[in-house]
């Protein structure tokens, strides 16, 4: 293309009166072709292209040959790449895991600038590892507690979430897991199906869903026998058992007759992963700071009087979310 | 020079002669690019784990296949830092050796489900399935529950593996004849699989839906799920080590 612009208008080619521009030549009924020239930004471009290609070529991996593909002159590989990538991310974040790693979880809310980066790193491995149970906002769904409020299973202050995070909850296989096996009284037949709605109507009651009655009244004196042990004479739960506060109005499943009495019935165990097998302790700990930080993370202070005195642990302490 | 400019004339006016180029022209593409990916070595790395699937992860695949789960959800982990931190170690050419066709996808709608396997629970996915918004509010999944109802049939498992054998993918004898027996032994947890195990290694054998009592879609599609991204241990020092050592790629 470029040798026909240079060319002088030779034999059979003529100027085009009403463009000024060369034809090229050859002509179909009466039809001719221009030849009007490529612009020379375009093709410096084209040239520049070809050039850098060459240069590429010789740079980087490109051609397959009979063993292997070309290696090139830098060196450079895709996986390469990527472990450089994290051996940079790792540099740059190696000071504050490694302030992480020698500071107890005890001693996390004594640091700040700590703690905001333990929140920050929690938040990204949260995205990560946990939003497909409880939620992207951390708020849980049917089954899967909420982490966004005060009431907690097992214990809201950061080492207690930290236990829960390394062992799971029921994990099989885990000596220390947290595990509550509420037993079937339905389906094992320690209550009747009528005993069963009378104590639903109570557990109704408590959380005031449901107005005190002659069945709730006959509940109470079956709760009183049968599910006090755990969830406390005022139905407010025991975290030690992790045994939900059946009296405030968050509820595991459904705080409806049906959801309650299926629990009482046949209850579902929910599970959570050993997460310590998987992590290393100090995303742990940076996950215990980031859900520690959602809005119900308690103090250490408010842990160590544990539930004993049922009325004060109805006000201050926020147990569970419940069946 | 000018003969250059008048001899593709010929080209232009033959229009066999035109084909005949152009095919050359497009070939020599596809020799470099295409052909040498069948004898170079570095291909798909040589790995240790990877074994064929199931009949019973076989027949969830081809469920994964019908339901057009590859439209949203690629399996191809991409070795990028953003990627691997999300979704695990990158994906490795081997680890789809066994699939025909590949479900890499090209569109990420849904996560990658490259390395999807045990990192949730049976129930998770049972659940998920039957309603995604369940457990993800923010989910545009459709709700996949008649799997749950519907009885897994696959008319002839053998002859399914054998089609595999057929493009390359190293079922035993035994295998092809067991294949029956070891799609039902999979998810039965009553059934003697110690032989399924044996020939499957890293075989999951458990009831994957929930309802011991049959075999559904359900099962085949999760244990599918629960298999994908497990059988190669990509972080073993041995592994690390290899690839490190990788060039040209």
């Amino acid at each position: 293309m470029a040798n026909a612009d240079n060319k002088p208008a030779g034999a059979g080619r003529r100027i085009d009166e009403a463009t000024n521009t060369e034809t090229v030549g050859h002509e179909w009924d009466g039809i001719e072709e221009l030849n009007t020239p490529l612009p020379r930004w375009w093709l410096w471009s084209f040239y520049a292209c070809i050039v850098f290609a060459i240069g590429y070529c010789i740079a980087y991996p490109a051609w397959p040959m009979v063993h292997s593909a070309t290696e090139g002159m830098l060196g450079w590989t895709s996986r390469g790449q990527l472990e450089k990538d994290l051996e940079a991310q790792q540099q740059e974040r190696a000071k504050i895991v490694a302030d992480l790693a020698i500071t107890p979880i005890e001693k996390l809310p004594g640091k700040p600038a700590l703690m905001r980066a333990a929140v920050a790193g929690g938040a990204a491995a949260f995205k990560v590892n946990c939003v497909q149970c409880h939620g992207a906002g951390a708020a849980g769904s049917s089954g899967y507690p909420n982490l966004n409020d005060d009431d907690w299973l097992w214990g809201g202050d950061l080492a207690t979430i930290e236990q829960t995070l390394i062992h799971g909850i029921r994990q099989p296989g885990d000596a220390d897991t947290r595990v509550s096996l509420m037993p079937a009284f339905g389906k094992d037949g320690l209550l009747t199906p009528a005993q069963i709605q009378d104590v639903t109507s109570y557990v109704l009651s408590l959380s005031g869903k449901e107005k005190a009655s002659p069945a709730s009244q006959r509940g109470a004196a079956i709760f009183e026998a049968n599910c006090a042990v755990c969830h406390g004479a005022q139905g407010t739960g025991d975290r030690q058992f992790g045994a939900p506060n059946l009296a405030d109005a968050i509820w595991l499943y459904a705080g409806n007759r049906e959801a309650v009495s299926q629990q009482i019935g046949n209850p579902r165990h929910g599970v959570m992963p050993a997460w310590g097998e998987r992590l290393d302790p100090v995303t742990i700990k940076m996950l215990a700071a980031y859900v520690h930080s959602l809005g119900g993370g308690e103090d250490f202070a408010t842990v160590a009087t544990p539930a004993q005195s049922e009325d004060q642990s109805e006000a201050a302490a926020t147990e569970t979310a419940a069946e | 020079m000018t003969s250059i400019v008048e001899r593709h004339k010929k080209l232009e006016k033959n229009v066999t002669l035109l084909a005949v180029g152009a095919f050359i022209t497009v070939a020599i593409g596809g020799i470099v690019e295409i052909a040498p990916l069948f004898w170079i070595d570095n291909t798909i790395e040589k790995v240790h784990g990877m074994r064929p699937y199931t009949p019973l992860e076989q027949a969830g695949r081809d469920i994964y296949v019908r339901e057009g789960c590859y439209v949203c959800h690629s399996q191809m982990i991409r070795p990028f830092r953003d990627e691997t931190e999300r979704y695990g170690h990158y994906s490795l050419a081997a680890e789809s050796m066994y699939d025909h066709p590949f479900q890499w996808g090209s569109k990420r709608t849904g996560p990658d489900l490259a390395r999807v396997g045990n990192r949730y629970s049976d129930e998770w996915h049972v659940q998920h399935l039957r309603n995604p918004q369940s457990v993800v509010p923010e989910s545009v999944m459709p709700k996949y529950g008649f799997l749950a109802e519907t009885d897994l049939t696959v008319p002839d498992p053998a002859a399914n593996l054998t089609a595999l054998r057929r493009v390359g993918v190293p079922y035993t004898d035994k295998d092809i004849e067991m294949a029956l027996s070891d799609l039902k032994a999979q998810a039965d947890p009553d059934a003697d699989a110690a032989d399924l195990e044996e020939r499957y290694p890293k075989a999951q054998i458990r009831d994957f839906d929930g309802d011991p009592s049959r075999l559904t879609e359900m099962d085949a599609l999760v244990a599918y799920l629960q298999m994908l991204g497990t059988l190669v241990d990509v972080n073993s020092a041995a592994a690390q080590e290899e690839f490190a050592s990788e060039h040209g790629r």
